[in-house]
This record gives structure tokens, C-alpha cells and sequence, in this order.
């Protein structure tokens, strides 16, 4: 991890869907190759927040710089080009249900090198040992489980290399045990890849051990409520409801 | 008082004093008793004039829930009418309960009742939707049209897997379906002509009949519906799951053009299936015009060759012309329908209808410009 070099930039950022505001006015940094934790309770925004990170809608006003290009303003071919700089894991996996998970790897590999079939698939092969999922490369994603359909969505996600991984409520609906294995292989590919991550979730155990830094989203104000490391938003943070949340006792209003 | 049996175990007095309402309960508040209390309630709070509410709590034995929302519903009534409440004597217990139920946050009518619901503003909202349906489906067209252009000219950018898969699914599966109706149609025609043609003892007419009438129009038109049935419907289906799973906008952050992958596929594999089963349609019309005539002592070949004499070449082509433009319009409809669904597994089931509608109208819409057309192009 090189010094605090700041990857995403989100600056005044206000998303709305139609008259409804979601998010109010954030500013937040990303640094390169930290793991960093949007948290929240549901329906504050958090998978909003990550669409409008990854491009896919646009904030009503504010900019989101990914490096030192706007995501927001991008024409065609910058759009094209940052869109290769990150990789992205959908809530429910969006796995394509027409291809097994070997076809699912190749697939951006397919479209944006001129890799032969050999070397896409040797490739594709890496990726989804990287998340164990080798022996499983010829299923189809009805076959797998819920928590290999999300490694598999990783794996994918990373074909092409990329510098950010945005994860969407990794480890929402598994098991203790596969939640842990998830997050494992997060530091893992963290720690010898530096990939930055950017993950939305809501489960304390994964944020202590992943996060590095995380923020707080909150419902009513559509703001910020919190930002910092967690442990030091455990013990200190000025808002009881926040250091309530990260102790587990239960917030109340 | 009235006797009911749920009113045995609870009761409630009212009386006006003024314009102030004093209620009084006695008994169990809960489901079983609500039904009449909240009748009587009701009545009491129909006065005219009322300007506060009293409500005397202190010979309520118990007060659940459901109890609970009656007090509730009397303090929002009095909220409508701007009306003071005050609820005296309530225990501990069933206080707390109706403060868990601030009154700001139940006020459902105050939200809903911002919008005027009067016929021109239904007019004017139904319009507007339509007129951004159809500039949506403007934008659409031509993203696609260029997507096909692109795909006729770099035949290679074309997803042939997805394609060939369509083809088969669309076309070939559809074949003993295709088959049977068309068939049918021509021998009700047949038959139906022949009730008719009988009273001019001009039977040999039906081969004309049914020869123009399938080719020219029937044979299209039974085919279109039928893609649009099996085939429209599934295309909204499938890439309706595919947008409520997400999978469409993981397509379009690894930067891959939804309609590209998705779309030109299914739309040129299905646009140009439809007019060869159309060609099966009218072969199998013909059959079964056939049958009804040998039923009627002429010879096969009699019939052909009238059907042979009546039905131009321009007739023909005309009708699978019509065919290509009813599949491209079917195939359309079912991917825009399915890129269009909303949140929720319910969304693909209403694009899915939604697809098969707007293809049977547009069909229909289509049909009708193109007897136009060919009538003045003397086709
Ligand atoms: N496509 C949409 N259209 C309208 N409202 C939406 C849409 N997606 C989400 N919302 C609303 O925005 C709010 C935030 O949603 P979301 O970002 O999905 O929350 P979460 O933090 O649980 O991921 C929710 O109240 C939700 O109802
Ligand atoms: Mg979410």
C-alpha cells in the first residue's frame, strides 16, 4: 500500500430518483489499494451510492473522479477506458445465466483482448482458482450456490485486472462460514494484488476485520454520519447512535 | 345499547357536551370486540361541529394492539379535523403503545391528497407517459438500427451462438405449431367459402379464395401472432430476469453494449424466421383448402392449378415481406418490453403481457398501413 494517494473522489454528490433525494451532498476520498467500507441500514442509499460510483446513474449534481477523470462527464471512449479500471460485483451476483462460469470469466477477456481461446480460457481458469472455484468452471450458475455464485461474480470481475473491485453486500445471505471464507479471500487478493476495494455491507464482524476505513451513511439526513477507521468509531465517535451501532448494542432513535 | 356478542365484553359511550365529544370505554379492547367498537366510534365521530375529543380510559380492562388502533384512529380522525384530543386516564401500558404510533407518521391521506385526480389531469398524465413511451422507443429504434447495420456490415461482431439458439428456438421449435394452425385457418376458410360459393354453384371460386386470403393476408398475420406469442413474450421474460438480476447493468460496467449482446440476436434471428414460417403457414392453408375441395369431388390438381392462376408472384412476396416487417416489430417490442421492466420478480410477468399486447397491436396497426400501401402500389 503506497502512502494515501486518493483513487475516487467523490465531491458534493447528490443522487435523487425522480423528486425523491436519496443521498444529500457527499464528499468522500478513497485511497489506493485500502479496503474501503460504505455501511448503512437498509435503504439509506448504500447500493445507490456504488451505481453512482461504478457510472451507472448519473448524481443530479456533484462529481465522481475515479483517478483524475470524471466519471460523470466522461464521453465515450474516457467512459470506455475507466470502465476497464474497476470491476464490479452485483448484489446477487448478476451472473450471466446463459454461460457457465468459465464462458463468464472469458467474456470480457473475449471482448477487450485479442487473447486467443487458449490463453482466455488458461486465464479465465486463474481467476476462478484465485476464489476456488476451478473444479467448477463448466457449471452453470443455476448449479452453484449462493456464496460461489458471489466468488464467481469476483472472479469475473477481476478478468481483466482491474485496480478497484466495488463489491455490492458481499457477504448479505451466507452462512457465518462462507461469510468469513469471503472475507478472506477479500484481504487475500487485497494483500498481493493492492487491489482497492470498495464494499457496501452492513455485517460488523466482516467490517472489523476488512475495513480499513469505512463511512456511515443515514437514512433521515441523507448524510454522512460517520467516517474513520472502525475500531476508533467504537470508542470515540461523538454520536452515541454510532458508537452504539459499532458495539452492537442495538441503535434506538 | 345494541346486543351483539362481542359487545358483552366491551362498550362504548359518547355524547356531545357542546362541541366537545366525550368517549368513554369499558371493557376489552381487541380484535374480537373492535369490529362493534369501531362502528360506534365511527358514528360518534360523525357529529358535525366537533371542536375536541375526550376520550375517559379508565374502565378499560385491556387494551391490545389491535385496541390500541382505535385510539389511534380517533386521534387521527381529530388531527382531519383539526380537532384537540385528549386521552385521559389511559394506563401506562396502553399510553406507551399509542406513543409508539407518532402522528405525523401515520398521516396517509395528507400525502396522497396533493395530486387532484380530475379526468384532464388523468388525460394529460396518461399522454405525457405515452409521449415519453414513444420518444423512448424512438431512441430505441434507432440505437437498434444502427446495432443491425453494424451487425449486417461486420457479420462477424455478431453473437452466432445466440443467434443460432434464437433461430432454433423461435423458428424451428415453432414448425407443428405453425403446421396445424395454418392448416386449420385454410380449411375453416375453405369451409366457410364453400357454405357461401355452394348457393352460386361456384365452388372452384374457394381455391381463389382461400389462395389470395392466406397468402396475402392471413398467412402473415397468423404467424406474426403466433412469434409474438411464444416468441415476443419469452424475449421480454428472459431479459426481464436478466435486468431485475442485475445482469444488464454488469453488462454494461464491463463496458458491453446491452442492446449489442442481447438485442441484435434475438431481433435478427426472429425477424427473419418469421417469414419462413410464414412460408410453412401458407403451404399448410393450402392443405387444408385442399381437403375441403376433394371433399367436394374436384381433383387435386384442379385446385392447384387454380390456386396457382390466382395467386401472383407479387401476392407472395408481398405477404412474407409483410412477414419480415411483423417479426421485426415483435421482436422489437419483446426487448424493449424486457429492458424496460421494472424492480421485482412481478415486473417480468407485466413485461412479459405488456410485450405480447403492444406486438398484437402493432401488428394489427402494421397490417392495416400495408393494405394501404399495396393498394395504391397495385399490388
Ligand atoms: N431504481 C430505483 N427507483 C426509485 N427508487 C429507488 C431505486 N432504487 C432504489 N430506490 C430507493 O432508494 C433508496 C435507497 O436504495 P438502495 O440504494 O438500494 O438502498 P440500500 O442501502 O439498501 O442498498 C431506497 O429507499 C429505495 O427504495
Ligand atoms: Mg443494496
Amino acid at each position: 500500500m503506497n502512502g494515501n494517494e486518493t483513487i475516487i473522489k467523490v465531491e458534493n454528490m447528490t443522487a435523487r430518483y425522480g423528486d425523491r433525494l436519496v443521498l444529500d451532498s457527499l464528499s468522500f476520498g478513497v485511497n489506493r489499494g485500502e479496503i474501503f467500507v460504505i455501511l448503512g441500514g437498509s435503504g439509506c442509499g448504500k447500493s445507490t451510492m456504488l451505481k453512482h460510483m461504478i457510472g451507472l446513474y448519473k448524481p443530479a449534481s456533484g462529481d465522481i473522479k475515479i483517478g483524475d477523470v470524471s466519471i460523470v462527464n466522461a464521453n465515450g471512449a474516457e467512459r470506455d477506458a475507466l470502465i476497464r479500471r474497476f470491476g464490479v460485483m452485483y448484489q446477487s451476483g448478476a451472473l450471466f445465466g446463459s454461460m457457465n462460469l468459465l464462458e463468464n470469466v472469458c467474456l470480457p477477456l473475449e471482448e477487450f483482448t485479442d487473447l486467443k481461446r487458449e490463453a482466455r480460457e488458461l486465464i479465465a481458469r486463474m481467476k476462478l482458482s484465485l476464489v476456488g472455484l476451478a473444479e467448477y468452471a463448466h457449471h452453470m450458475p443455476s448449479e452453484i450456490s449462493g456464496g460461489m455464485k458471489k466468488r464467481a461474480a469476483i472472479a469475473r470481475a477481476m478478468a481483466l485486472d482491474p485496480e478497484i473491485l466495488f463489491l455490492d453486500e458481499p457477504s448479505a445471505g451466507l452462512d457465518p462460514v462462507t461469510a468469513d471464507e469471503l472475507d478472506e479471500l477479500i484481504i487475500r487478493l487485497s494483500r498481493t494484488l493492492n487491489i482497492t476495494f470498495v464494499i457496501v455491507t452492513h455485517e460488523l464482524p466482516s467490517i472489523y476485520k476488512i475495513a480499513d476505513r469505512v463511512i456511515m451513511l443515514d437514512a433521515r439526513t441523507k448524510k454522512i454520519i460517520a467516517e474513520g477507521k472502525p475500531g476508533e468509531l467504537r470508542e470515540i465517535h461523538e454520536d452515541e447512535w454510532v458508537r452504539n451501532f459499532f458495539n452492537r448494542k442495538g441503535g434506538g432513535e | 345499547m345494541k346486543r351483539k356478542p362481542s359487545s358483552s365484553r366491551a362498550t362504548c359511550n359518547g355524547g356531545l357536551t357542546g362541541r366537545q365529544l366525550n368517549l368513554s370505554f369499558t371493557g376489552y379492547l381487541d380484535a374480537s370486540t373492535l369490529p362493534y367498537l369501531w362502528g360506534e366510534v365511527r358514528r360518534h365521530l360523525s357529529h358535525k361541529g366537533i371542536e375536541s375529543i375526550v376520550v375517559d380510559g379508565s374502565r378499560i380492562d385491556y387494551c391490545d394492539g389491535a385496541g390500541t388502533g382505535l385510539l389511534v384512529y380517533i386521534r387521527q380522525t381529530a388531527r382531519r379535523l383539526n380537532a384537540a384530543v385528549e386521552f385521559q386516564e389511559l394506563d401506562s401500558g396502553t399510553a406507551g403503545l399509542l406513543a409508539q404510533y407518532p402522528a405525523d407518521k401515520l398521516d396517509v391521506r395528507s400525502e396522497k391528497k396533493g395530486q387532484p385526480t380530475n379526468l384532464v389531469w388523468e388525460v394529460g398524465k396518461v399522454f405525457c407517459e405515452t409521449l415519453n413511451g414513444l420518444k423512448e422507443h424512438i431512441a430505441f429504434l434507432g440505437e437498434l438500427a444502427v446495432g443491425l447495420i453494424r451487425a449486417m456490415l461486420h457479420p462477424g461482431s455478431l453473437r452466432m451462438k445466440d443467434f443460432l439458439l434464437v433461430a432454433e428456438n423461435s423458428g424451428a421449435k415453432a414448425l407443428p405449431i405453425i403446421a396445424m394452425l395454418g392448416f386449420l385457418v385454410g380449411l375453416i376458410l375453405a369451409f366457410q367459402g364453400a357454405v357461401l360459393m355452394k348457393q352460386f354453384a361456384a365452388e372452384i371460386y374457394i381455391a381463389d379464395f382461400v389462395g389470395k386470403a392466406v397468402v396475402r393476408e392471413l398467412g402473415p398475420l397468423i404467424t406474426a401472432i403466433i412469434v409474438a406469442g411464444r416468441t415476443g413474450s419469452a424475449f421480454a421474460a428472459e431479459i426481464g430476469t436478466m435486468k431485475v438480476n442485475e445482469e444488464i447493468d454488469a453488462f454494461t460496467t464491463m463496458g458491453l453494449d446491452p442492446v449489442r449482446f442481447l438485442v441484435i440476436p434475438r431481433v435478427s434471428a426472429a425477424t427473419l424466421m418469421t417469414p419462413l414460417l410464414a412460408v410453412l403457414t401458407n403451404l399448410s392453408g393450402m392443405v387444408g383448402g385442399a381437403l375441403v375441395m376433394v371433399g367436394l369431388g374436384f381433383p387435386v390438381i384442379t385446385y392447384v392449378n387454380r390456386v396457382l392462376a390466382a395467386v401472383t408472384l407479387s401476392d407472395y412476396l408481398g405477404g412474407l415481406f409483410k412477414a419480415l416487417v411483423f417479426g421485426l416489430l415483435v421482436s422489437c417490442a419483446g426487448c424493449l418490453c424486457g429492458l424496460r421492466t421494472g424492480e421485482g420478480a412481478s415486473a417480468v410477468g407485466s413485461s412479459a403481457t405488456r410485450a405480447v399486447v403492444s406486438s398484437i397491436i402493432m401488428i394489427v396497426i402494421a397490417d392495416g398501413i400495408f393494405a394501404v400501401l399495396f393498394y395504391f402500389l397495385g399490388i
